[in-house]
């Protein structure tokens, strides 16, 4: 059987895109994204699918989506915790202004402490260790003993002009009570003291972040 | 007044969008973190100043974080 219609003029003309098996490439692009797979059993879209269905996607790309949707979810909990944790630092920091001032409080004495030794005290709470050093020129200087790292026991070296924590390496300057290496981020606390006669008093604590 | 119809996004846009969104919560929650640090060290050394400030700078990032978020889940 042979086809007797005439073949249409225009096949050979610069306008026929519009004839059959000459239509440019874009008619035949698919509707939707090649990946786009999910075809939920009911043939309604995702969006009115159940919630159990759009979270456990049966392709690839869907799934990506919802994991990395998820994780930002997990990020944004995060980001509350860190703004929890910066309310309680302003909780605390109230709360301390709230305390009262350290009181003057006997230490030691100058004929007990030999120049060029150190002593232990407790100042202001008995439950925070210090250091009173006498130098080599007779100048008395107190710290904290806790480390600014990790609150480990502080060792003076007095010799070398040192405190030195034995948990981690960190060195402090003797003279100042300056990080000087290692891992503590702060100096020591500086205890004020006071010399009345022979007698040696603690008078504040000075907390430095340089 | 009527309100224009969200225009339907493919699925390789809105994983570019919801990669996008990520990033920018991720650099926020750095920054949260960086802040966090930099204030506990603050109050431990003694200085209460930074303490209030620090707080509003990281609830803001919050607030940023959860109107992203909440985009994400729009899309």
């Amino acid at each position: 059987m042979t086809d007797d219609r005439p073949i249409d003029a225009r096949i050979d003309s610069a306008d026929r895109e519009g004839l059959t098996g000459t239509a440019r490439s874009s008619v035949y692009e698919p509707a939707r994204e090649p990946e786009d797979v999910t075809v939920p059993p009911d043939q309604r879209p995702m969006a009115e699918q159940p919630r159990w269905r759009r979270d456990f996607a049966i392709d690839w790309p869907e799934d990506n989506f919802i994991a990395r949707r998820d994780f930002a979810k997990f990020l944004v909990l995060t980001s509350g915790a860190f703004v929890a944790g910066q309310a309680w630092i302003a909780a605390k920091s109230l709360l301390r202004k709230t305390h009262p001032a350290p009181t003057r409080q006997k230490i030691g004495s100058l004929a007990a402490l030999q120049v060029g030794t150190a002593t232990m005290f407790a100042y202001p709470t008995a439950s925070d260790p210090c250091l009173l050093i006498r130098t080599r020129d007779g100048k008395l200087l107190a710290y904290s003993q806790k480390c600014t790292h990790l609150s480990c026991a502080v060792v003076p070296a007095i010799d070398q002009g040192l405190i030195l924590c034995p948990c981690h390496d960190g060195v402090f300057d003797l003279a100042t009570g300056r990080n000087l290496a290692g891992p503590p981020p702060r100096p020591l606390p500086a205890i004020e003291l006071e010399v009345d006669g022979d007698d040696i008093y603690a008078t504040g604590v000075k907390e430095r972040t340089v | 007044m009527t309100r224009r119809p969200q225009r339907q996004l493919s699925r390789t846009q809105r994983m570019t969008v919801v990669t996008g969104v990520l990033c920018f919560v991720l650099i926020l929650v750095v920054l949260q973190l960086w802040l966090l640090t930099a204030t506990m060290n603050a109050y431990l050394g003694g200085d209460d100043g930074v303490v209030w400030p620090a707080l509003g700078a990281s609830a803001a990032c919050l607030l940023l974080n959860v109107g992203l978020l909440g985009y994400l889940f729009k899309r």
